[in-house]
């Protein structure tokens, strides 16, 4: 926003500012399912409930919060070069084909911890090389980089059905899918750590990739804040014109922004098709590249906000299955609006509130304030 | 020899009915896009318009309701994506994205909670739809060999939406081209602050640009609901936005150029259906997916300026502020 008028506190920047975004949000989410005649409060219980309320219920949350922390970080680092990487859905994808063939190859012979690493290695080759081409013909073409990784969402689904149907099918099956890996190519279950807290994993796919997510944004902190490339990034992403005056090559920030934030995205591939599945199918992003979108706005590109603003979107996809169980007038589309709605208030009118904020906090700058219970 | 030109009719009124939601949608991206609006939400607009068209004309059995419906949501949405992107003056793609997955949810929800049929709506019968219309004289003269056959089952046999998407083009042109509002829209596309100088509402001109981008969007809703298929389904539009947004690109924002481009990705889609299994001499199974994908790949060899450059309205996606 032009002009500031006034500068906030950190933790309504921060804090307020995003939580009273989302809780708008959720207010408006909660209006349609009273228009539908439903009752809003019930809905927030069965959810709670279903995401948190037995140990299974928490491991599926954090199965889907994984998947969404590593979308969140790939949208983010894409946001802090001041890039909009929409291609989540097409570099998952790819990472997808990357972590099959690793698994397929080396299932048979090496530990699962073995295959893990060259897998993680392949998912994020996999994805970085797809957003390796919008990268490179945004800096060097002058593309628009939210265009062609729309279009490489399409190009990626359209080249993992011919690939499943025509190249890696399993012979003799009907529906495009891989084998089955061996137990060398599958990622153990959390269920230790689940019995730490005294919880019960049940059949939840909860696996070691949640741990490699947090690894994951660990290292993207690290690079984003202490290191002078991450300085770089958000120089070109704050304002790209002077960080080329000041000599940060732009090509070479611009293609590698993007290859970190499509290998992590590619990342991701390892939660479903190693930790769950076990076998590559169709879709199995399931929409999990948008959400990033979601998770990054809500966690204001910081990967502690992300990991948060996953864990949320985590116990959404896990209470909205159990709601829908128990309620069938909701569905679990619900969850598709919740997120366009969080899109919409954290991201496109982020600024809304921004004014009335400005005006009860910047107006007492030195003051105590006393009145922060009301603001929200 | 008679076979080869009935298969040739065939995929020609195919590529017709394919191309009538991109010619829509693309028209629409095209007003809101020249004004300096960028509009990824087109899929989201397109799909609830179809939502809504097909409700209310389940409801009350009249297409045109149903079309009313459709325009008005179009242009709700449009209104919503200007607050956010004009009034607010927040990230525009942001806007549009998040306009896709509120339709992609509302439609299903309120589908759900109204019909009762997983978001689908209840199977619209041929009077609450644009069916087709048999033009003057097309039976007598389906027996004249060449023309005959072109006029009957090409020419003659669409849905009125079918003919109105093919007046909007002209249409569109003559508004943007050779008119006062046109004349402006294409300049605040350009350069704002000249527009503002002269004394002009920069964000009266967008809205205005983003309501006709909503009505057209309505049309390619309810051609999707109520003329192509007898009702919503959920996801409908499966895409098209995207395509239509690519065929924009393609088009170098012109519209004529955007018949052209809608109707060859059409041609695309309608031959991937065709070509299904066949095997063409000497290149062998030609795989669907690669035809399904052409117009993607096509749009970003285009962006990539190999095949001439696409150079999108100068001001486009950047939000307008006024000197103070």
């Amino acid at each position: 926003m032009s002009a500031p008028l006034g500068t906030l506190p950190r933790w309504v920047n921060f804090g307020l500012l995003p939580l009273l975004n989302v809780l708008v949000a959720f207010a408006i989410s909660g209006l349609v399912v009273l228009f539908i005649g439903e009752s809003p409060v019930e809905a927030v219980q069965y959810m709670l409930s279903g995401a948190l309320g037995s140990g299974e219920g928490i491991a599926f949350t954090l199965y889907y919060a994984t998947n969404f922390i590593f979308t969140g970080l790939a949208v983010a680092v894409a946001f802090h070069g001041g890039l909009f990487n929409i291609g989540g859905e097409g570099q998952v994808y790819l990472g997808g084909l990357g972590v099959a063939m690793a698994a397929l190859a080396l299932d048979r012979y090496m530990p699962w911890y073995v295959t893990a690493v060259v897998a993680t290695a392949a998912a994020f080759a996999f994805g970085a090389l797809w957003a390796l081409i919008p990268a490179w013909l945004q800096a060097k073409r002058g593309s628009h980089i939210v265009i062609t990784t729309i279009m490489f969402n399409f190009i990626a689904a359209a080249l993992m059905v011919y690939l499943l149907v025509n190249v890696i099918k399993q012979p003799g099956n009907m529906s495009p899918q891989t084998r089955l890996f061996e137990p060398g190519g599958q990622l153990p279950k959390l269920g230790w750590l689940m019995q730490w807290f005294g919880l019960d994993i049940g059949a939840a796919p909860f696996n070691v990739a949640f741990l490699i997510a947090l690894v994951a944004a660990f290292v993207v902190w690290v690079l984003i804040w202490r290191t002078r490339f991450g300085y770089e990034i958000r120089t070109m992403g704050t304002n790209p014109t002077a960080a080329v005056y000041a000599g940060i090559p732009y090509v070479k920030t611009v293609v590698l922004t993007m290859i970190i934030s499509g290998g992590l995205a590619g990342m991701m591939a390892l939660n479903p098709v190693m930790g769950d599945m076990g076998k590559l199918q169709v879709e199995f992003p399931a929409g999990a590249g948008f959400v990033g979108i979601a998770v990054a706005l809500m966690g204001r590109s910081h990967p502690v906000g992300i990991i948060i603003a996953a864990i949320l979107f985590g116990v959404l996809y896990q209470g909205g299955a159990e709601l829908s169980f128990w309620v069938p007038n909701i569905t679990r589309e619900m969850i598709i609006l919740i997120q366009g709605l969080v899109i919409l208030f954290a991201g496109a009118l982020e600024h809304m509130f921004r004014p009335p904020l400005i005006a009860l906090f910047a107006a007492k700058p030195k003051s105590r304030p006393a009145s922060a219970g009301g603001a929200a | 020899m008679e076979s080869l030109f009935a298969d040739l009719i065939q995929i020609l009124a195919a590529t017709v009915r394919l191309s009538v939601p991109l010619v829509f949608t693309a028209l629409a991206g095209l007003y809101a896009e020249r004004s300096g609006i960028v509009d990824i939400g087109l899929e989201g607009k397109m799909l609830f318009s179809a939502f809504s068209a097909a409700s209310v004309a389940t409801v009350t059995g009249s297409p045109w309701l149903g079309l009313f419906a459709a325009i008005l949501t179009g242009v709700l949405l449009s209104l919503l994506h200007g607050f956010a992107s004009i009034t607010q003056r927040g990230n525009q793609i942001i806007s549009g994205v998040a306009i896709n997955f509120i339709a992609s949810g509302l439609t299903i929800q309120l589908g759900n909670a109204w019909f009762g049929q997983g978001g689908r709506t209840p199977q619209l019968p041929n009077s609450a739809r644009f069916t087709e219309i048999t033009l003057p004289f097309a039976s007598e003269i389906a027996s004249v060999p060449f023309l005959g056959p072109l006029y009957a089952r090409l020419i003659s046999g669409q849905n009125i939406l079918v003919y109105l998407a093919f007046l909007a083009v002209p249409l569109t042109w003559w508004v943007l081209y050779r008119t006062r509002f046109g004349l402006r829209l294409r300049a605040v596309g350009e350069n704002p602050g000249a527009v503002d100088t002269a004394g002009i509402s920069v964000s009266w001109l967008r809205y205005r640009a983003l309501i006709c981008c909503g009505i057209l969007a309505g049309f390619a809703g309810t051609y999707l609901s109520v003329a192509q298929s007898a009702g919503f389904i959920r996801e409908m539009s499966a895409g098209k936005g995207y395509i239509a947004l690519a065929a924009l690109v393609f088009a170098k924002w012109k519209p004529l150029n955007v018949l052209l481009t809608c109707l060859l990705f059409g041609f695309l889609d309608a031959a991937s259906i065709r070509l299904q299994g066949i095997i063409l001499p000497g290149i062998g199974e030609v795989p669907v997916q690669l035809i399904q994908a052409l117009p993607y790949i096509l749009t970003v060899i285009l962006l990539a300026g190999f095949i001439g450059k696409a150079i999108p309205p100068r001001a486009s996606g950047v939000p307008y502020v006024k000197e103070r």
